[in-house]
């Protein structure tokens, strides 16, 4: 039988590769984007989960706002991407240190 | 057995999804990342499943698998990126991440206890109620959730709206016909007239 702590249990351990990746990728923005998109998978997962196991349907309304937001952020944030690599030729973090006094 | 199946299928997508998070986050080149999360996406989509969260998860796959997922794809392959500077430091921060990311999922899982997977699950809400899965999560939506639903709408809008000033550039010295300037034209454009008095011949010609 599938449990609550099975589905939590998931969620963690996605959120948590999710997070070893922002760290080890660092340089590289596209993969630091889809690691935010593991994230939020991994919040996603959860709120199914609650939604589930305590009948109420707030739950996966949520989800479904969250999968909305996240489309549009997506959208924009690979719209900067384009632009800034129009601009400077590289998306290595490094190397976007123009704010930089 | 047949007790066991969604038990054995929930840890079946489990370990896929896992793994393929893993490989988003080690592989090289970023369209295989890309291509890794699409699996990622798509086994995490069985598992809501066997959560009886039917919409939602025909919505990730549709959403996510079908359009963010491919605009990702788009724009790894529409840049032309040198991987080397981007790879250097992965070693290095490799011990830190991996140091960071146990240590917070230990925690994580003794928050979540292991006694607590013996509780079993309660009776599909939705069934309960004598409706599918769709019908219970409209009816939350378009009644308590009206405001926020049409707010969503407008953030999709401005979304789109604003992509298309970010990427959009003029470039200057481009040979581009105007068609609006070539139909408005007209004939006094095209010819100048020019009034001169005539030449007369000087002297007599040989």
């Amino acid at each position: 039988m599938i449990t609550l702590a099975h589905f939590l249990t998931l969620g963690a351990i996605l959120f948590c590769v999710a997070i070893a990746g922002i760290f080890i990728n660092r340089k590289n923005v596209i993969v630091l984007l889809m690691a935010i998109e593991l994230m939020l998978l991994a919040v996603n997962t959860n709120f199914v989960a609650f939604s589930r196991f305590l009948g109420d349907p707030s739950g996966q309304v949520f989800v479904f706002f969250i999968l909305t937001v996240a489309a549009a952020e997506s959208a924009i944030g690979l719209a900067i991407l384009v632009v800034l690599f129009r601009n400077r030729a590289t998306i290595n973090v490094a190397e976007i240190d123009s704010l930089k006094g | 057995m047949t007790e066991s199946l969604p038990l054995v299928s929930f840890y079946l997508f489990g370990a896929i999804t896992v793994l393929a998070a893993l490989a988003v986050i080690t592989v090289k080149n970023p369209v295989h990342a890309a291509l890794c999360l699409v699996l990622t996406f798509f086994s995490t989509a069985c598992t809501w499943l066997l959560a009886d969260a039917e919409f939602l998860a025909i919505a990730l796959v549709l959403v996510y698998v079908g359009a963010v997922m491919v605009l990702f794809l788009f724009v790894v392959m529409m840049l032309d990126i040198d991987l080397v500077p981007l790879r250097e430091g992965f070693v290095r921060a490799m011990p830190v991440g991996l140091v960071v990311a146990v240590v917070m999922l230990v925690e994580m899982l003794t928050l979540i206890g292991v006694r607590s997977m013996q509780i079993p699950a309660p009776a599909e809400p939705a069934a309960a109620a004598g409706l599918s899965n769709t019908a219970w999560l409209a009816t939350a939506l378009f009644s308590q959730f009206l405001l926020p639903f049409e707010v969503a709408a407008l953030i999709l809008t401005v979304a789109i709206i604003a992509a298309i000033p970010l990427t959009l550039r003029r470039r200057v010295g481009v040979k581009a016909q105007d068609p609006a300037r070539q139909v408005a034209v007209t004939a006094r454009e095209r010819i100048r007239i020019v009034k001169m008095p005539a030449e007369k011949p000087t002297g007599a010609a040989p």
